[in-house]
């Protein structure tokens, strides 16, 4: 342990003032935490020095929840009960999960998104991931010695909304402030970047335990800006270990096999694979439960030949990221190579071949990620010190549209926006006296709503009765900086105004995850007052260092009674705070927010003129 | 409000310098991104997402060869009605059905080195177009002829699009 801490004044706040925050690659096969110690991004390793925790949620007979390692030793004893690569699952109904009846889980369809039949009871893919986020947040808590202040988490790029709504819904079930969600080749781009002080149009080659990601990015001066980015979200080394053992269940000639025979030649199917990286040859053996005895010998030929498909479908996203972004392999200056998967000499063959030069292995494939979220995370914590920080401008994978006539798509915001990005459409009534509309939203690149994704359907009633055509609604799509949707239909041509606004869930309502919630708390025999009331103060804290310092800096842009509301409501808030009536503070909070959103809007309105009165400067220094 | 121009303090015209919009894009997203208010209050970070909208949209517009010509049109009171103007002359047309026979070829005789061709030849057409339109609309101000064009640039790009879509379905 250091004795002396030698800083310079005025670099960055002293570690007191430092919030806690923390970067989560929420991976399929494994996870990690990590944070940014001192100026340097470091994975938070568990008790024992590991800094991986296996992806593997098991509900054990007596009541507990094993995560990790522990639930791991009992995968293939007890494969009903054990939850593996559960991401695969996250927002996805039955029908779009592959090789589903290769999985030894009871599955249950429900609205949106399938369930797991486990000892413990029917549970959502959401919670099972909360469950491993859990166990995250504890790790970083223990070793940052306190409670954490939020957390970035990394998504792949190509998750629609339906996966990244439940990815952020298990952070919220685990206790987690999410500052945001970040993709993962996006944060990998961050941590290669600036360790390598990187310049230049790249490409993030991230190939991961079950999903594949590919994203163009421009990296200059301090800016990441994502180009295009493509994938496929159900693409990674899990599908190489299920060819594998479709292979070795055809080569030893074996019957169907049960749960437990099924998983215990996944595990050694997928040993097998790591053994090749650096071997020529693995052997493939397993005792199976009726006593046969499975003994195979891979060479990497065999591996090569057999997965070659799974390799050449990396390639076609490839190509179509590249023409999005209107460039050729030739334009591309460095190939980083992201996810475990791509340790897979064949993977590393073929971003050789297509990019025509040496892909770039100088990360930890398996860290990365974490790392890059981490940085994210300091920055958005406010904790990197003033010119010290970096801008990153992503975009959404997939286009967003809504279903028209004869189930095609209108496609209404078209796929690789920079985000946040809105767009509207307008639509008439095609019945005379016609008092509702119904929407039906949807995500992806096919013509037929059939063949898109859909988000969410919903409702516009009191349209006033006119004749067809006269009756015209407004549809907003707006996409915010986690890359999530909302949707906004307003009927205007009359004085009467029918508006919804609707934010997609799959299966979960808020008052599920509140249920959800309380459940948890019931476990952790937490008190869930105390949260309520941690998080209000936490907010209103927030908001009210952040209307001081606004005051302080742009307070000359109020009129002298709109700046004494503020300030008289700034001082209401700050009485409450220290008091334990979480309501009070809430309404506090509430009030300041909403008698300080014209003063927020001419701040913008001012920054935007400060930053073009910098240009012109620069540009006449050119 | 501000129109897209003045937004990034650009004189409004077709041929505008790349490098200066992306500098004053860049400049203005490092000062009202929402990254740099996630630990504001609501009011704020509504507005951060509201600005970066709106300033997302106007770089997007002006990018585009064909939105900047449209949305300059626009702000001169002209409507291009895509929708509704699909007159051409006879000798564009013509060379556009050429185009497309040569796509539909080499689309069934799976030759990419063929449709990059094809792609070549496009773009040279589109440059060619965008020059004509700057000029049109720079110099010469005939916002009726230049809407004539952007109609032909919008074809040429619809074209582009069903290459790509060509190329893709050779991926899969």
């Amino acid at each position: 342990m250091a004795l002396l801490q030698i800083s310079e004044p005025g670099q960055s706040p002293a570690p007191h003032q430092q919030r806690r925050a923390v970067g989560i690659d929420l991976g399929t096969t494994n996870s990690l935490v990590a944070t940014v110690r001192n100026g340097v991004a470091t994975v938070l390793p568990d008790a024992q020095g590991r800094p991986l925790l296996p992806s593997i949620v098991r509900y054990a007979p007596d009541g507990k929840i094993e995560v990790g390692y522990p639930a791991q030793a009992h995968q293939t004893e007890d494969p009903k009960n054990t939850i593996v690569s559960v991401k695969r699952f996250m927002g996805r109904g039955r029908k779009d999960v592959p090789y589903i009846e290769n999985l030894p889980y009871d599955f249950a369809d429900a609205p949106g998104m399938l369930q797991l039949c486990t000892v413990a009871g029917r549970k959502s893919p959401v919670e099972v991931s909360a469950e491993i986020l859990k166990v995250l947040r504890t790790r970083a808590e223990m070793s940052l010695g306190g409670d954490l202040s939020g957390a970035v988490i990394t998504v792949p790029a190509y998750f629609d909304d339906a996966q990244r709504q439940a990815t952020k819904d298990a952070a919220t079930l685990a206790g987690i402030n999410v500052l945001r969600l970040l993709n993962e080749p996006t944060a990998a781009a961050i941590a290669y970047g600036l360790e390598n002080a990187a310049e230049g149009t790249y490409a993030v080659f991230d190939l991961g335990g079950g999903t594949f990601d590919i994203s163009i990015l421009k990296l200059s001066r301090g800016v990441f800006e994502v180009l295009a980015t493509n994938g496929n979200a159900a693409l990674g080394g899990d599908d190489f270990d299920q060819r594998l053992m479709c292979w070795a269940l055809e080569k030893a000639n074996l019957p169907p096999l049960d749960a437990r025979d099924l998983r215990l030649l996944h595990v050694k199917a997928r040993e097998a694979k790591e053994a090749l990286t650096y071997h020529g040859e693995a052997p493939l053996t397993a005792r199976l439960s009726s006593g046969e005895f499975v003994d195979l010998s891979l060479s990497t030929e065999t591996f090569c030949e057999i997965t070659q498909h799974l390799v050449q479908k990396t390639l076609g996203p490839t190509r179509k990221a590249l023409r999005d972004a209107g460039l050729e392999p030739g334009d591309i200056k460095g190939v980083v190579m992201v996810g475990g998967a791509t340790r897979m000499p064949h993977i590393q063959r073929a971003a050789r071949e297509f990019f025509r030069r040496d892909p770039l292995n100088n990360l930890d494939p398996d860290k990365v990620v974490a790392l890059g979220a981490a940085m994210q995370a300091n920055v958005l914590a406010g904790n990197q010190p003033t010119g010290g920080d970096w801008l990153l401008l992503d975009v959404i994978p997939l286009s967003l549209g809504v279903e028209t006539i004869g189930g095609l798509v209108e496609r209404i915001i078209p796929r690789n926006s920079t985000i946040p990005t809105a767009r509207a459409q307008e639509f008439t009534t095609f019945k005379d006296g016609q008092t509702a509309m119904s929407f039906h939203v949807v995500q992806g690149e096919r013509e037929l709503v059939s063949d898109c994704r859909s988000l969410a359907r919903f409702e516009l009633r009191g349209i006033p009765p006119m004749t067809a055509g006269a009756g015209r609604v407004r549809v907003t799509f707006q996409v915010d900086a986690d890359g999530l949707l909302s949707v906004a239909a307003q009927e205007k041509t009359t004085g009467v105004e029918a508006s919804i606004t609707v934010k997609p869930s799959y299966g979960l309502t808020d008052s599920d995850i509140e249920r959800m919630l309380r459940d948890s708390f019931e476990h952790a025999r937490d008190d869930m007052q105390a949260r309520v009331l941690h998080e209000s103060q936490v907010d209103g804290e927030r908001l009210a260092d952040g209307v001081h310092a606004a005051l302080q800096s742009d307070g000359g842009l109020l009129e002298a009674a709109h700046r004494a509301e503020i300030e008289r409501l700034l001082e209401a808030l700050r009485a409450r705070l220290g008091g334990e009536d979480h309501r009070a503070i809430k309404q506090a909070t509430d009030a300041l927010n909403r008698a300080t959103e014209d003063f927020a809007s001419r701040r913008m309105d001012a920054n935007v003129r400060k930053a073009l009165a910098g240009q012109r400067i620069a540009d006449l220094e050119r | 409000m501000q129109n897209h121009f003045e937004l990034f303090g650009l004189e409004p015209g077709y041929a505008l310098e790349s490098e200066r919009l992306e500098r004053a894009y860049r400049g203005i997203q490092a000062k009202i991104h929402p990254d740099r208010y996630a630990q504001a209050g609501d009011a704020e970070r509504r507005a951060s997402m509201q600005w970066t909208t709106r300033v997302n949209e106007a770089y997007r517009t002006l990018k585009d060869p064909v939105e900047r010509a449209r949305y300059l049109l626009e702000l001169n009171g002209v409507d291009v009605a895509f929708e509704t103007n699909t007159a051409m002359p006879a000798e564009f047309l013509g060379r556009q059905l050429e185009l497309r026979e040569d796509l539909a070829l080499a689309q069934g005789e799976k030759d990419a080195g063929a449709l990059g061709r094809l792609r070549t030849a496009l773009r040279r057409d589109k440059d060619e177009l965008m020059g004509a339109l700057a000029q049109t609309l720079d110099t010469r101000r005939d916002y009726a002829a230049a809407a004539g064009l952007v109609r032909k640039l919008k074809f040429l790009e619809r074209f582009d699009a069903e290459i790509d879509a060509a190329l893709e379905t050779m991926d899969e």
